[in-house]
């Protein structure tokens, strides 16, 4: 099952004729999602990559079913197409780029707000790798075959570094169910918190390895929601220990600021919350594989 | 991005905020000519840097007459001022802010940044002005307020009053006081901030209040509409390294050990960086190339790397996805055509065609030692040092 996409999961791709959507788009499709169209406003009735194209997210929606978007858009006008996935009726939508400004993303947080629980679309990203369900569907950025498939879930703030984790656990033999890619911006459409729940569900997955780093509440939130509710167990990596106070660390959302969102700070406060630790970046697979034969 | 606090004042002012009289100067003339311009008995001299506690560094300086103004500002135009927040190397003062000099009552502290909890704005104040933020919080948490500000409606008057009145301002002075706290809000919100800080906001004997010492950083990410906020941009104030590499696109920071990195990813160079840490090294820099890693910003990167005197060891940590490690590999022997590298190199490259790419690279003439891992890479260039 996995979670949020499957291989029947149908998928609009947002700025589809543009070099970056036409790329990935295509990657997708020979990794087989079942990617059903694209929108491009203005192109609307032509064909691109033998699929259809539309003027709005609404028609593609109307006439693909689909309920899933990726956005390859530039970032001035992502907030936009986010919003329009939003009420067009897309259940995922994934944010590929970097560079939204925050005061943007927490527009586009405002404006999901309309919608009741039942009809609300989860947005992933931005600045993200995307979602990927080995075996089943990619809806992202990310090289598939390094990903096999399994029973581990993976989120990650960083992409190169989910990366990593994916082949260290390769190397070891072990799949994954879903990897999720969640962005390493300031303000992002889900959090740690949001996705882990949705793999405490999934009964396709074991095991949750959470990459997170410095800077923001977010490991602490999920760390404290796993102790509350969940009974898989649940491992972690956070990278920055040696990143100074104050400096932006490549992601924007990559700063210390306040008490806690030092990743020294944060490995602690996860112990206390019963998260096995990773004690470094090249050993996660190993982490992985000890907690797995403990259960 | 950071601006000076003269820009950060004309900018507030524009929203309703009151400033003190005062003008810009580059020469010690010119302050004095401002100082008379400005009239009255008293004058404050302050050092324009992107740092606070510059009072502590002597940056900031009370004249009693324009002659001394002028002395002063002698004194501080070309001068490298070391705070705490600036580093032992310090920055370097090119604009001298002469301001008429107030005579307080009160201070008080307001600020506004984002909190990422509940994704909303959020203004801090307190009764404790002049002391850092960080200081309040330690020493008198108890005189913080804290308001969440609701970005679809904007500061209401009320959540302004509320604060007013938790300060314990005095009641004549209430409406000027929330008017202020909504103008710095605007602020905030219309100009893609992310802080906006007065400290202290004072009332003056004359029961003004005023915004002494201002402080405001902007979202990179919205520059592209804020013509008007990246022409403040004074590359003067950032590392020379910093300002290379993101003219370049390039994310860099620099830091104090010897092992220079070039990595692909934030996540993965934050990882890299702590891997050497633990292999009991000093990475010279934080370096990400971008998830694709292209020959062109393989070649910046090394440009870069090759001008940091710190760095002994040099170390390239590729994760190839699309982009492919063989690609990824010409880009580097490209890079090496054209940069001498006079240091030892550890490559390790992973991921999609990594097989490819390590032939490329052992089949070239570059000198370097192949590692298999992220700690072996770690471990091989820290040994080198040894």
């Amino acid at each position: 099952m996995a979670v949020i996409i499957d291989k029947n999961t149908k998928i609009i791709i947002q700025g589809f004729t543009g070099k970056m959507g036409t790329f990935h788009a295509d990657e997708m499709i020979k990794y087989g999602s079942n990617v059903v169209g694209g929108v491009t406003p203005g192109k609307g009735g032509t064909k691109h990559l033998n699929l259809p194209v539309f003027n709005t997210v609404k028609e593609a929606v109307d006439s693909t079913n689909a309920t899933a978007s990726i956005l390859f858009v530039p970032p001035a006008f992502a907030a936009d197409s986010a919003m329009e996935a939003a009420d067009a009726g897309i259940r995922t939508c994934v944010a590929i780029v970097d560079g939204i400004p925050s005061h943007d993303m927490i527009k586009i947080k405002r404006y999901m707000r309309r919608y009741s629980k039942s009809e609300k679309m989860s947005l992933v990203g931005p600045n993200c790798a995307g979602i990927i369900s080995p075996g089943k569907s990619m809806l992202g950025i990310m090289p598939g075959h390094i990903y096999k498939e399994g029973r581990v879930g993976i989120i990650s703030r960083s992409g190169t570094l989910g990366y990593e984790a994916a082949q260290q656990l390769k190397d070891l033999n072990i799949g994954i169910s879903t990897s999720v890619g969640i962005g390493g911006d300031p303000i992002n459409g889900s959090s740690f918190k949001d996705i882990i729940g949705k793999f405490e569900e999934d009964n396709e997955t074991d095991a949750i390895l959470m990459i997170g780093e410095i800077g923001g509440p977010q490991e602490v939130a999920a760390g404290e929601f796993a102790k509350q509710n969940m009974k898989k167990p649940v491992i972690a990596y956070i990278a920055g220990l040696t990143a100074p106070k104050g400096k932006v660390m490549g992601h924007a959302g990559a700063i210390v600021s306040a008490y806690g969102e030092s990743a020294v700070e944060k490995v602690e406060i996860l112990k206390e919350f019963g998260v096995t630790i990773s004690k470094n970046p090249s050993v996660m697979g190993e982490t992985v594989k000890n907690v797995l034969s403990k259960k | 991005m950071d601006i000076h606090e003269y820009q950060a004042k004309k900018l507030l002012a524009d929203f309703g905020v009151i400033i003190p009289r005062g003008g810009i100067a580059y020469s010690p003339e010119n302050a004095e000519n401002k100082a008379r311009e400005i009239g009255g008995s008293k004058w404050v001299v302050k050092a324009q840097i992107h740092s606070g506690a510059r009072g502590k560094a002597g940056g900031i300086i009370l004249c009693n007459s324009p002659l001394e103004v002028a002395q002063a500002t002698d004194k501080l135009l070309g001068k490298k001022l070391v705070t705490n927040q600036t580093g032992p190397q310090g920055k370097i003062v090119n604009r001298i802010y002469v301001e008429e000099a107030t005579d307080i009552k009160k201070e008080f502290y307001l600020g506004l940044v984002f909190d990422r909890s509940s994704e909303s704005i959020m203004v801090v104040a307190s009764t404790e002005g002049g002391m850092s933020v960080e200081e309040i919080s330690k020493e008198k948490p108890e005189s913080i307020i804290r308001s969440k500000i609701e970005v679809a409606v904007g500061m209401q008057k009320f959540q302004a009053r509320e604060i007013a009145f938790g300060l314990g301002v005095a009641p004549e002075l209430i409406n000027r006081t929330a008017d202020t706290i909504i103008g710095c809000y605007r602020a905030f919100s219309e100009l893609d901030a992310t802080m906006v800080e007065i400290n202290p906001l004072a009332v003056s004997d004359q029961g003004q209040i005023l915004a002494l010492d201002c402080k405001m950083s902007f979202d990179n990410n919205a520059l592209f509409r804020r013509n008007q906020i990246s022409e403040l941009r004074d590359k003067t104030q950032e590392n020379p390294s910093e300002v290379y590499a993101s003219d370049r696109g390039l994310n860099y920071v620099s830091l104090d050990g010897n092992i220079g990195n070039i990595i692909n990813g934030a996540g993965l160079a934050m990882a890299s960086m702590d891997m050497i840490k633990l292999a009991g090294g000093e990475p010279a820099n934080f370096l990400d190339v971008g998830g694709g890693a292209t020959p062109e910003k393989i070649v910046k990167a090394f440009k870069l790397i090759s001008m940091d005197e710190k760095v002994k060891v040099i170390l390239v940590n590729i994760f190839a996805g699309i982009n492919r490690c063989d690609w990824v590999a010409e880009g580097i022997v490209q890079a090496l055509d054209k940069i001498e590298i006079n240091n030892p190199l550890v490559i390790r490259l992973a991921g999609t065609n990594v097989d490819k790419g390590n032939k490329i690279l052992r089949e070239s003439k570059i000198k370097y030692i192949e590692a298999n891992s992220l700690e072996d890479a770690a471990n091989k260039a820290v040994k080198i040092l040894k």
